[in-house]
């Protein structure tokens, strides 16, 4: 009987999962676009892996530096786009977000979640890593993962763009991008993102690039359409 | 019957009772001002912390033998600290630190100085208790609060610091920006190191008192024996060494809590943040650290050579060779023990120039530890040497000491510490000479004064193999260390990544055998100290025909000691080998005989 | 028994450092060779002196025991084995620190060559960075302040106002030319940490807010390894960087790819 009463909500639990991105995928309209920059980027230097023959061997040409991804028409990548204000309370989603930590890179180079949401770091490399999220609102913590440990569990309750570093290879930076919303996207190096299921209503939208910085624009959204809206960051050499 | 000699004090012993026997439990077992109560409790404060640290280290030899496995049961003890038994770098600094604070502080000065020396101190001078009995219960009870805050370390977030047990500034200032552990952990830590200062501050005090002014009639200085000569020396260096140890705790706390710059400097960027000091000195640090640091050292092994010295003639049936000469090296190595803090730092980043002079005064401690060690061969030559376990710990401690002694010879020359410093010959060097020589001594004087101190004698057949094995294990343990060493293996690390000494695994797995064998024998120590103590046989006054005062009394002795009488000391405690009425000794408080006067 | 494991104890140890199975690796540095003779000298004393001392202890146990008859005073007393050990050991000391400062002022004390190869090192938690003045000879200004890990500003240099720093080279790995003197400069950006290079006999201690002046002359074209020796945090362990020693040739092509970068 208790068993049954356990299942029960075991399969409850998996149907909500299951059906609460659709059901909030499938109605409501899309705010789409593409970030670029204006002005000279950095200068991208390759990362020396030298110190960790295990990683450099996994890499057949040297990885650059990642904290300016661009693309063909100055398109600007690893930007967070999200609905700063105006979308609807929302709930965090069941499934975990996950940062892995490959070739003494952080894949992805920036996270966004949402706050409450599960947060699983795993390890993949035959080293030792060291996750170090440097938050300054949420407890702080810094721990080691050897190859071979259970991945780290942790959950953000407020949002906050948290920078993570790797305390052994110090190359590894990466973001925790905790957001207040689930709507958030982040963008490849074509700069495109897209944000969908988005309810009728007025919304703040904001692009974050940790060098650039933030941008917000308003966008209004009437019914099932799908809103253009394109974010230029001034990019700084230095 | 007063042919008590001109040399003898001239003040009076200690007239009247300190204070009366207690009756309640408290009083008695707990909050004793008893010195034969408290010197038990300091040997099982550093019974309790032996074991922890022992298995601290057993969990960090496991690691380094097979890096990435799960430790057994560590998993299930550390969640937090080593999620499914994997032990990571962090945590192995952490165990690391701990082993090393815990064995340094807690085990080799509690109990050779604070333990023995309290039990047997006012039984050797004659006295009926210390000097000032509450500051002796208070020392205690300080110590024990020392080693609580240390160990809630364990237990706090982040854990236990990491910066090993010299807690070397920067890293041991800034806070929980230099790593998992150096928040509240460190904090823990100097509060905890802080308050053991205090501790051993009263009992140094305490031990000097009560050696100069508590002393019977007819107890000379030139009378004392050996033990309590090595417990005076080590109180007085401890009276320094302790006092500049305390200070620099307190400046490292307002570095950490109150935004002091003692030992931080300007622009430092850890966890890519600017640091809020400006104009300290890590190498201050260092400085006041080793002048505590390398006279710790002595605290912990001098005792050890007056333990040695008491038991070595009365196992061997002989005077001891030139006792005079031997308390003359001790207070000489007392002396210079204060001028060689620096070859610690050696590669420091102090000025190279004064390498040569912490150099010199080093290499010269070599000379009179070297006339120690061939004071004891002297004494076993032509001896009429009975082995039992005390005085095979003893022989123990002289194979050791001349182990660990030689290997400081590399160590003391900056040129060669140029590539021996930070490698495991360092570590096999200090575990010879201070860990295993120190607790050599310890053992010796647990197999020799468990008499006195339950009225119970010890398994010897148990007792003997609890020697073998230890002797054994502790040379396959720590002499492959020196090989490591000499190949240029690091220590400090908790692995060795990628293709760096990747050839030294064997030997570490060799090493790790040995340490868990090792470890295994103490089992048999463990056992016989319970077995004994409950079952063993009924201990005569003086079973080990011995001369020293403590001998004189029953076993164990009455709550003043000497049951009330004032013993008059007639002769010197290196009267072996003589013809008296008693056999082939003359007890310290026996009648004058005619032509066996002692000095 | 017990006189029986000691004397194999002294025996089989002092055989294993006599045969060098666990020995420094191979010398490639202009003034190892007189570290080396340095221990190869302390190692004949004190295993003379350790063999000597255990079998003296292994051989008074075993006559001594259970002995019957009357006991024998050492001969002499104590007084020739104060003389003894003041002599022996005082006249090797003598020796060690007479030779032993010549060395190390060698490595320590000597003057800043004229044509050395200037490297500045930094060390932080948990890597070694190696900056070489680049083109214009010169060396960028740091500034602490400015340290961004994340966009591999490592030294925290200012290209933007200082134009020394643009052309800077950094690498993670320390490459110098063969039989070229070279001076580096260590600073460290956190907490204390260590340099060595086995192979080069070398070790130094960086200190958080000094700049420690440190020179050697490799001798032979290797790749081998550097650590880091000072307990530094929880990547310790992990601290480590290749040195690569080349031929003047190649480490003129080396300084040029960096250049390109």
């Amino acid at each position: 009987m208790q068993m049954r009463i356990v299942a029960g909500v075991g399969l409850c639990a998996l149907a909500t999962m299951a059906l609460k991105p659709s059901t909030v995928k499938s109605a409501g309209g899309t705010v789409s676009g593409k970030v670029t920059f204006t002005g000279t980027p950095p200068h991208m230097k390759p990362i020396d892996m030298a110190k960790e023959p295990s990683c450099a061997k996994q890499h057949a040409t040297p990885v650059m530096n990642e904290s300016v991804v661009t693309g063909p028409g100055s398109t600007l990548g690893d930007v967070v786009v999200y609905i700063s204000a105006g979308a609807p309370a929302s709930t965090p989603p069941g499934a975990a977000a996950t940062f892995d930590q490959k070739g003494c890179q952080y894949l992805p180079h920036v996270l966004a979640l949402e706050a409450g949401q599960k947060l699983e770091v795993k390890n993949d490399d035959q080293t030792s890593h060291n996750i170090h999220p440097m938050s300054k609102l949420n407890p702080e913590w810094n721990k080691s993962q050897p190859p071979g440990a259970p991945p780290i569990e942790v959950v953000y309750n407020k949002p906050e763009f948290i920078p993570v570093k790797c305390n052994v290879h110090p190359w590894m930076h990466g973001y925790f991008a905790v957001l207040n919303t689930s709507h958030s996207a982040v963008t490849g190096s074509d700069g495109t993102y897209s944000l969908a299921g988005l309810p009728p209503g007025k919304y703040t939208v904001t692009a974050w690039q940790e060098r650039f910085g933030t941008q917000s624009q308003e966008v209004t959204i009437a019914g099932s359409e799908t809103a253009k809206l394109d974010f230029v960051l001034k990019a700084t050499e230095y | 019957m007063d042919i008590v000699s001109a040399s003898a004090i001239e003040h009076p012993p200690a007239q009247e009772h300190h204070h009366t026997a207690p009756t309640g439990f408290i009083r008695k077992y707990v909050f004793s001002l008893d010195h034969k109560v408290i010197g038990k409790q300091y040997l099982g404060l550093g019974l309790i912390a032996v074991c922890t640290g022992m298995v601290l280290s057993w969990i960090m030899r496991y690691h380094l033998a097979f890096p990435n496995k799960p430790v057994p049961l560590v998993g299930l003890f550390a969640p937090t600290f080593a999620a499914g038994g994997v032990i990571t770098p962090e945590f192995y600094l952490q165990l690391m630190t701990m082993h090393g604070t815990i064995m340094v502080f807690f085990v080799l000065t509690t109990a050779p100085f604070a333990g023995f020396g309290n039990f047997v101190l006012p039984l050797q001078v004659g006295a009926e208790d210390m000097a000032f009995p509450r500051f002796n219960m208070m020392s205690f009870w300080v110590t024990f609060v020392a080693f609580l805050v240390l160990v809630t370390a364990f237990f706090v977030p982040d854990g236990p610091p990491l910066s090993g047990w010299t807690a070397y500034a920067p890293l041991s200032a800034v806070g929980k920006a230099a790593g998992p552990g150096q928040g509240l952990g460190q904090s823990l830590w100097v509060v905890s190191i802080g308050i053991f200062c205090i501790g051993q501050l009263l009992g140094s005090l305490n031990f000097i008192a009560t050696t100069l002014d508590l002393r019977v009639k007819g107890m000379t200085l030139a009378r004392l024996p050996q033990s309590t000569w090595a417990w005076f020396i080590t109180s007085i260096i401890g009276l320094i060494a302790f006092s500049v140890l305390l200070p620099a705790c307190v400046l490292l706390l307002l570095d950490r809590v109150a935004g002091t710059s003692f030992f931080i400097p300007s622009g430092l960027v850890v966890s890519d943040a600017l640091q809020p000091h400006s104009g300290g000195s890590p190498l201050l640090w260092q400085h006041l650290f080793w002048f505590f640091g390398h006279p710790e050292v002595y605290i912990a092994i001098v005792p050890g050579f007056g333990i040695v010295s008491t038991i070595l003639p009365a196992m061997c049936r002989k005077p001891h060779l030139g006792p005079r000469v031997l308390i003359a090296c001790e207070l000489a190595i007392a002396g210079l023990s204060y001028m060689v803090w620096g070859h610690h730092m050696f590669l420091s980043g102090m000025s190279p120039m004064s390498a040569t002079l912490f150099s010199v005064p080093t290499l010269i401690i070599t000379i009179p530890a070297a006339i120690i060690t061939l004071l004891w061969l002297g004494t076993i030559y032509g001896s009429k040497l009975r082995i039992n376990t005390a005085s095979l710990f003893c022989l123990g401690f002289v194979s050791v000491f001349v182990t660990g002694g030689l290997s400081g010879f590399f160590l003391s020359q900056p040129s060669i510490d140029t590539y021996l410093h930070g490698t495991y010959f360092v570590v096999g060097h200090f575990h010879f000479v201070m860990g295993v020589a120190a607790m050599f001594g310890i053992f010796a004087g647990t197999y020799y004064w468990f008499p006195k101190m339950f009225g119970r004698m010890m398994s010897e057949t148990l007792g003997k193999w609890h020697f073998a094995l230890t002797f054994i294990g502790v040379y396959a343990t720590f002499m492959p260390m020196h090989w490591l060493g000499l190949a240029g293996n690091v220590r400090r690390y908790s692995s060795f990544p990628s293709d760096y000494m990747q050839g030294s695994l064997t030997l570490h797995r060799f090493i790790t055998f040995s340490a868990l064998f090792l470890g295994a024998a103490q089992l048999i120590f463990l056992f016989n100290l319970l077995w004994s103590r409950l079952r063993g046989p009924v201990a005569p006054d003086n079973p080990w025909e011995a001369t020293s005062l403590e001998w004189s009394t029953t076993s164990p002795p009455p709550f003043d000691n000497f049951g009330g009488r004032h013993p008059i000391v007639r002769h010197g405690p290196n009267e072996y080998g003589v013809s008296g009425p008693r056999g082939d000794y003359i007890m310290q408080t026996d009648p004058p005989v005619v032509g066996a006067e002692g000095a | 028994m017990f006189a029986a494991a000691v004397a194999i104890i002294a025996v089989v140890s002092a055989a294993v450092f006599a045969a060098h199975i666990w020995w420094l690796p191979p010398d490639i540095s202009k003034l190892g060779m007189r570290i080396d003779g340095q221990i190869a000298e302390t190692m004949v004393f004190t295993g003379a002196l350790f063999v000597a001392a255990q079998l003296a202890l292994a051989t008074f146990v075993w006559r001594s025991t259970g002995r019957a008859g009357a006991i024998r005073i050492f001969p002499g007393g104590p007084m020739p084995l104060v003389a003894l050990a003041s002599i022996i050991v005082g006249m090797e000391v003598l020796s060690l620190v007479f030779i032993g400062t010549k060395v190390w002022s060698a490595i320590f004390l000597a003057p800043i060559e004229a044509n050395a190869l200037h490297i500045d090192v930094q060390a932080g938690q948990f890597a070694f960075y190696f900056r070489y003045a680049g083109p214009d000879g010169k060396f960028g200004v740091p500034h602490p302040e400015l340290i961004d890990e994340g966009n591999s500003n490592f030294f925290g240099l200012d290209p933007k106002n200082d134009t020394a720093a643009r052309d800077d080279i950094v690498s993670a790995s320390l490459v110098v030319p063969v039989d070229q003197p070279v001076l580096l400069t260590m600073h460290s950006k956190d907490v204390g940490h260590s340099l060595f290079i086995p192979q080069l006999r070398l070790q130094q201690d960086f200190v958080p807010g000094l700049v420690i002046p440190v020179q050697f002359t490799a001798t032979g074209i290797r790749k081998t390894e550097i650590v880091c020796t000072q307990l530094c945090g929880l990547g310790h362990y992990n601290m480590r960087a290749y040195f690569e020693v080349l031929s003047k040739a190649d480490y003129a092509k080396w300084l040029q790819d960096q250049a390109g970068q």
